[in-house]
């Protein structure tokens, strides 16, 4: 689990639900996306703590150094978007967690993104076969959001694939210059770092098909179809992000930057 | 001089600063209390919720309590609301608060529980949402005496 990555999308995402408070469709759902938000606040405060100094981090950065996926960074939307975004990262988020079941915050926030998911997946049933108007609504919230899915997934196991790439080509150039013994050793360590990778490969798979199953699970309960061959969108990984990255972290940093370590 | 067994009485009795009616010890978020060979105390608590917004105004209390004590945060293993005492559970239900099932027979996650009305006691009761007043709660309403009440989630 990439600490950065997974802390800086519980971060973006925590602070969308937020935009929520106050104006909400009911009084119950504005205390449930404001007890999201928390839940996410909190494991990106643990994540982050383990990559750096958590306030730096959240308030000093700007887009480009955020890497976060392009999905939790999309706008709230109508109340429907909202939801299909909740259900497509959350139940991201819970198999991410649960395949790591030795690590302390994936092991706690497992609990929690198991209520997040189970909370997205009934107001998709709902509103999914409630009336034409909210069918319609979580057709097109689907469609406009489906092209972010890709990119939990593959992202991760192409940015590992580049990276290992140029390892193995520096490796190579070493090794031309150095003795067999050193060959055979380098040989032996890209082989090793290409079996982690296929691990990983194996993993990112796995978790993949769980998600592939819960999520179009959900979506034939709410009668809803899954999108087939929509071009995907990848870059944030690598902090390459949409529009709406800049304007959310804006508002997020606004007073932090003004009046550094502003406390109330 | 405080005594270790004393330390950890102390740090048990500190009222949970959002359910004043439990202690930290009837939550069961108090993992340890240790002396240093300097004399000094190490609380180690753990979180209810990763965001609960409660640990800051913890730390503070169980530092007033036990003047001096370092308080710790540890996350793993995870707190299960199968660390609440019984003396807790009874505590939240004269409290009107229906406390969380047991979740050591049900595997990792158990989501369709039902409540039982903490003032009626009716089984016939109806989720309102998932989320009530903190993370932790639930929101019911008993379809007999017609109550809303919270519900301490099972996690």
């Amino acid at each position: 689990m990439n600490s950065l990555e997974i802390g800086d999308d519980c971060l973006v995402l925590s602070q969308r639900l937020a935009e929520w408070v106050t104006r909400a469709p009911t009084l119950e759902e504005d205390v449930a996306l404001a007890n999201l938000s928390l839940d996410l606040l909190g494991q990106a405060r643990s994540l982050l703590s383990r990559v750096g100094d958590e306030d730096e981090l959240a308030y000093l950065r700007g887009p480009e150094e955020f890497r976060n996926c392009l999905l939790v960074e999309q706008p709230n939307g109508d109340f429907a978007h909202t939801v299909v975004r909740h259900l497509l990262y959350a139940s991201f988020l819970f198999e991410v967690y649960g395949a790591h079941p030795e690590d302390g915050v994936a092991a706690k926030g497992v609990k929690e993104i198991a209520y997040h998911r189970d909370y997205a997946a009934l107001w998709t049933r709902r509103l999914g076969l409630g009336t034409d108007e909210s069918h319609r609504r979580m057709t097109a919230a689907l469609d406009a959001l489906w092209p972010f899915t890709g990119e939990l997934f593959a992202q991760d196991a192409q940015d590992a694939r580049d990276t290992q790439d140029t390892r193995d080509a520096q490796e190579a150039h070493d090794a031309r210059d150095a003795q067999e013994a050193q060959d055979a050793r380098d040989a032996q360590e890209a082989q090793d770092a290409r079996d982690a990778q296929d691990a990983q490969d194996a993993q990112d798979a796995g978790l993949r098909e769980s998600w592939v199953e819960y999520v179009g699970a959900v979506l034939g309960e709410a009668g809803l179809v899954v999108p087939e061959g929509v071009e995907q969108r990848y870059g944030g990984r690598k902090g390459v992000h949409t529009e709406h990255l800049g304007v959310l972290l804006d508002e997020m940093q606004a007073l932090h930057r003004e009046h550094q370590g502003a406390t109330w | 001089m405080v005594t270790l067994a004393q330390a950890r009485a102390v740090v048990s009795a500190v009222p949970d600063p959002e359910l004043p009616v439990l202690t930290l010890g009837d939550l069961g978020i108090v993992r340890e209390v240790r002396q240093g060979a300097d004399g000094g105390f190490e609380v180690v608590v753990t979180p209810t919720y990763s965001g609960c917004p409660a640990m800051d105004a913890i730390r503070e209390d169980i530092g007033r309590a036990l003047p001096g004590a370092v308080v710790t945060t540890v996350l793993s293993p995870a707190w299960s609301t199968d660390w609440i005492t019984d003396e807790g559970r009874e505590k939240l239900r004269e409290h009107g608060i229906s406390p969380p099932g047991h979740l050591r027979d049900r595997g990792p996650v158990a989501l369709e529980l039902s409540a039982r009305c903490p003032r009626c006691g009716s089984p016939e009761t109806r989720l309102v949402s998932r989320y009530g007043s903190t993370a932790c709660k639930a929101l019911y309403t008993c379809r007999v005496c017609l109550e809303p009440f919270d519900h301490f989630k099972e996690i």
